[in-house]
């Protein structure tokens, strides 16, 4: 048995002695290695073990927590964390009700890291540094490279006991071009829940990235103002993400009288081609799992379907406080932290146009790709494209330099008139929330087309 | 720690132990009431090591196992970057104040208490508004030893407070909040909600701006959320070292108005981002970036600074347990002599930046910021006349504070990380609706 199982086995008979309305405890193991480029060469390599546990304690509505790494006096953190909820509660506990698991769930991966040697790995990171580093203007580059498992076990006073592993493989390359004062870059990011093969194969890809950046010193700044915009499928996804995605987690919303009376479920925030998705039960993706971080099983929740508002994402706290159905939502990004609602794998499903019939009555636009990132306030909301183009006549004219969007979510999404045949998933995002960063998530999406998009500019 | 050491000698020409451990209390209020109680105790080792000339590196949680650690760092440092560095000898280090006893016996009581007590006065303003607040206590040890006879040990406590607000009117969001940290308790919560009600007072209306370039004035926190990111990142001796930074071959050089001056100083007592040593135990210094508008240096860590051909200026950090990297410890902008009114009266029509959402996701390196008003005020004839929303600001800090019209007096911290007075520039580009 390993360290982890054994302390599991005695935490169940410890949480079995505890008074409190709810107790639940996460066992982590996890192995993480890094590799990292600058300036043409590897710079740093390194690997990390860490093990460490948390204890939940849920007393008349208040709650407890403890983290910690020692795991010599687990009856201690147990106490310490019960001692809390007591100190916070005043009212009633309400957790909806999820039938206890017992349960062991394996990693499936093909083409694992975990069983390649540093030197393989390096071997494909070195091509593509070196692809990078060839391209005339290229001043430097930047790659980050990741991987990392993870062995959970869960446990709770209603009697779950899941043991789950989860792989999980990130990459970032940077190109960075220079010419005098100037200074532009361009980036790519991906990720795969373990199969390595998903990073494989970019050459092309990479030497396009390493033009881009170049490109991009002589190109312009668009005059900032209200477009058309057209999304690729890429931006599309954190667009998703970010201008409604996180609206629909419920624990911004459940103890929040107005934000409950705006988030009414069946209120219209779109037009009725518009379908958008929460599932970790998709299997395969950076967002996948069996089972969240409270051991609820994961669900597809549809967020939005023809344009209302028909679901949210919850925790077991929200679900009951909202009388809806949990969804297995709850996600913390390590031990250290209690699980909060996350987005999994989001997506806007696919309508029937193609990119040339999106594209076709625009007379000038604005084309964007690939992304920098994307944050929101919930009402406003911002994503910033790795990559622009103007559109002019129905056609992606000259190159722009990367662009900054915004959005109001009570309009924009109204304003989408056009949803591509396309859908792809892009795998190479983190999700920020809290202090809990970065959680992989996919977000995906076909092309979209939105009217009356505030772009800032020169 | 020294085991692990003479372990790892062993195998390697030069060694070096970093051990951290934190013990942190958060105490968390949400929808104006005490929600969540958090007790988090976290240890980990970095072993770092110098093998046939290259670097290895690994860390780990387990303090037991230092087999495991000298062999992972072992593998890695078969392909590891070339040690151009020396470890330090220092055992000495400038007395900077970072410890404070009496934060370890603030009772959760009186944590408690000091978060009800921003929650009622923000709400006794405005009524209807919903707070979330945050008291957290912490203290964490540091100890670092190395194979050329470095020893740094010391110990640091942190006090946070901080209030966030949301009113919401139809489907109209406004968000205010401030924070505040110190190496000491905070026991005077009505300086954070001072802020926030006069966030709320600016905040009343509702007002509007076309879209075309005018005045903006970015208070102290509007620094920092839209450009610190792409001021330091040019300063960082990496990106330098890289040929990246605009600023690179530009020392000495007068880039920024002569009003303006910035500098990395981890020796202020009781600031959080001080402390006597970097992680890789050099001594703490200041460091000027910008003297009256000249570039005067950058800031590196070992590695960066041999590979430069300079000294480390003590800027080494280790974040996410990966190896030190240059990093700033905390940036001062100096202050000027003109009031945050005197600003204000000046414009006949402009804005003020409190917070600029989105602002470090573009091409930072190259020094571009653009970002949604998040919280910002419109100024007519001389006066605030209303909070902005729907707008996008955007620049160049090349560009932008090469002339800066003003530098206020106001000095404030932001976050414990930066100190900086507002900041006055006379033509920013702005994007509307």
């Amino acid at each position: 048995m390993t360290q982890i199982e054994t302390c599991g086995h005695q935490l169940a008979e410890i949480l079995k002695q505890q008074k409190a309305d709810y107790i639940e405890a996460r066992l982590e193991e996890s192995h993480t290695s890094h590799i990292t480029y600058r300036r043409g060469k590897l710079e740093s390599i390194d690997n990390t073990t860490a093990i460490g546990g948390n204890v939940r304690a849920l007393v008349k509505g208040g709650w407890g927590f403890t983290s910690f790494n020692d795991l010599s006096d687990l009856s201690a953190r147990v106490e310490l964390a019960v001692k809390q909820a007591q100190f916070v509660g005043h009212e009633e506990s309400n957790l909806a009700t999820v039938e206890p698991a017992t349960d062991t769930v394996t990693a499936e991966v093909n083409n694992s890291p975990l069983k390649m040697s540093l030197a393989d790995k390096k071997q494909v990171l070195d091509e593509y540094n070196d692809i990078i580093c060839r391209t005339p203007k290229i001043q430097t580059s930047t790659i980050n490279y990741g991987d990392g498992s993870k062995k959970s076990i869960f446990l709770n006073s209603a009697g779950s006991f899941i043991e789950q592993e989860k792989v999980d493989l990130s990459l970032r390359l940077v190109a960075v071009a220079t010419e005098g004062i100037e200074v532009q870059q361009a980036g790519l990011s991906l990720g795969s829940n373990g199969d390595f093969s998903s990073i494989q194969g970019l050459q092309q890809k990479v030497e396009q990235l390493a033009q881009r950046a170049v490109e991009l010193l002589s190109t312009s700044k668009v005059k900032g103002g209200e477009y058309t915009v057209v999304l690729d499928p890429v931006l599309a996804g954190v667009f998703a993400h970010e201008a409604f995605g996180h609206l629909s987690e419920a624990d911004f919303v459940y103890e929040n009288d107005r934000l409950r009376q705006i988030m009414t479920l069946g209120t219209e925030f779109g037009g009725k081609e518009l379908n958008i998705v929460d599932s970790a039960a998709v299997p395969g993706l950076r967002g996948s799992y069996k089972y969240d971080d409270e051991g609820v099983p994961s669900t597809k929740t549809y967020l939005i379907r023809e344009g209302k508002l028909v679901g949210r994402l919850h925790s077991k706290e929200t679900a009951a406080r909202m009388n809806e159905q949990p969804t297995g939502n709850a996600r913390a990004i390590n031990y250290r932290y209690p699980p909060i609602v996350r987005m999994t794998n989001t997506y806007i499903e696919p309508r029937s146009m193609s990119l040339s019939d999106i594209l076709a009555d625009i007379k000038e636009g604005v084309y964007v790709k690939n992304w920098y990132g994307g944050t929101t306030s919930m009402e406003m909301f911002t994503f910033s494209a790795g990559e622009a183009y103007m559109i002019r006549d129905g056609k992606i004219a000259e190159l722009l330099r990367p662009v900054v969007l915004t959005g109001n979510v009570f309009n924009t999404l109204k304003n989408i008139d056009a949803i591509g045949d396309d859908l792809e998933m892009n795998q190479g995002g983190g999700c920020g929330k809290g202090a809990q960063s970065p959680l992989p998530v996919t977000n995906g999406s076909p092309h979209i087309r939105i009217r009356h998009c505030l772009i800032g500019g020169s | 720690m020294e085991d692990l050491l003479a372990q790892a000698k062993k195998v390697a020409e030069e060694a070096e132990v970093f051990l951290i451990s934190s013990e942190e209390t958060p105490v968390q209020f949400e929808t104006n009431r005490l929600k969540h109680i958090q007790s988090k105790q976290s240890t980990s080792v970095a072993l770092r090591i110098v093998r046939q000339g290259r670097t290895g590196y690994a860390t780990a949680t387990d303090l037991e196992d230092n087999n495991n650690l000298v062999n992972m760092a072992v593998e890695t440092a078969q392909f590891g970057s070339e040690a151009r560095f020396e470890l330090p000898s220092f055992t000495s280090f400038p007395p900077v104040e970072v410890f404070d006893a009496d934060v370890s016996s603030v009772s959760i009581e009186d944590m408690v208490k000091l978060g009800e007590e921003m929650i009622t006065r923000v709400r006794d303003h405005t009524p209807d508004i919903i707070c979330e607040a945050m008291v957290s206590k912490s203290i964490t040890s540091i100890h670092i030893t190395n194979s050329r006879g470095g020893q740094a040990d010391y110990r640091q406590s942190i006090f946070s407070l901080g209030v966030e607000g949301q009113l919401i009117r139809d489907t109209d969001m406004l968000f205010v909040g401030e924070g505040q940290s110190s190496c000491q308790p905070i026991t005077q919560p009505d300086k954070i909600t001072d802020v926030v009600l006069k966030q709320l007072e600016m905040a009343r209306e509702q007002a509007s701006v076309a879209t075309g370039s005018m005045p903006v004035i970015f208070t102290p926190d509007g620094i920092a959320s839209a450009l610190l990111m792409p001021l330091t990142a040019a300063f960082n001796g990496k990106t330098v070292l890289e040929g990246a930074s605009p600023l690179g071959n530009k020392l000495g050089e007068p880039v920024f108005d002569k009003k303006f001056s910035l500098w990395d100083d981890p020796t202020i007592n009781y600031r959080p981002g001080s402390r006597p040593c970097d992680d890789e135990g050099i001594p703490s210094q200041r460091t000027t970036l910008i003297d009256h508008g000249v570039v005067t240096g950058f800031f590196y860590d070992l590695q960066t600074a041999a590979q430069a051909g300079t000294r480390s200026t003590g800027n080494g950090r280790r974040g996410r347990g990966g190896l030190p990297s240059p990093f700033p410890s905390a940036i001062v902008i100096g202050p000027g002599n003109t009031t945050f009114n005197e600003m204000v009266s000046n414009i006949r029509e402009g804005l003020v930046i409190e917070q600029l959402m989105g602002a470090g996701q573009g091409n930072t390196l190259g020094g571009d910021f653009s970002g949604n008003v998040l919280l910002g005020y419109k100024i007519e004839n001389g006066k605030i006349a209303g909070r902005v929303k729907n707008t996008m600001v955007s620049g160049n800090i090349y560009q932008l504070l090469g002339q800066i019209a003003a530098i206020g007096d106001d000095t404030k911290w932001v976050g414990g990380m930066i100190s900086t007075p507002s900041i006055f520039l006379s033509s920013v580009p702005v994007a509307s609706k």
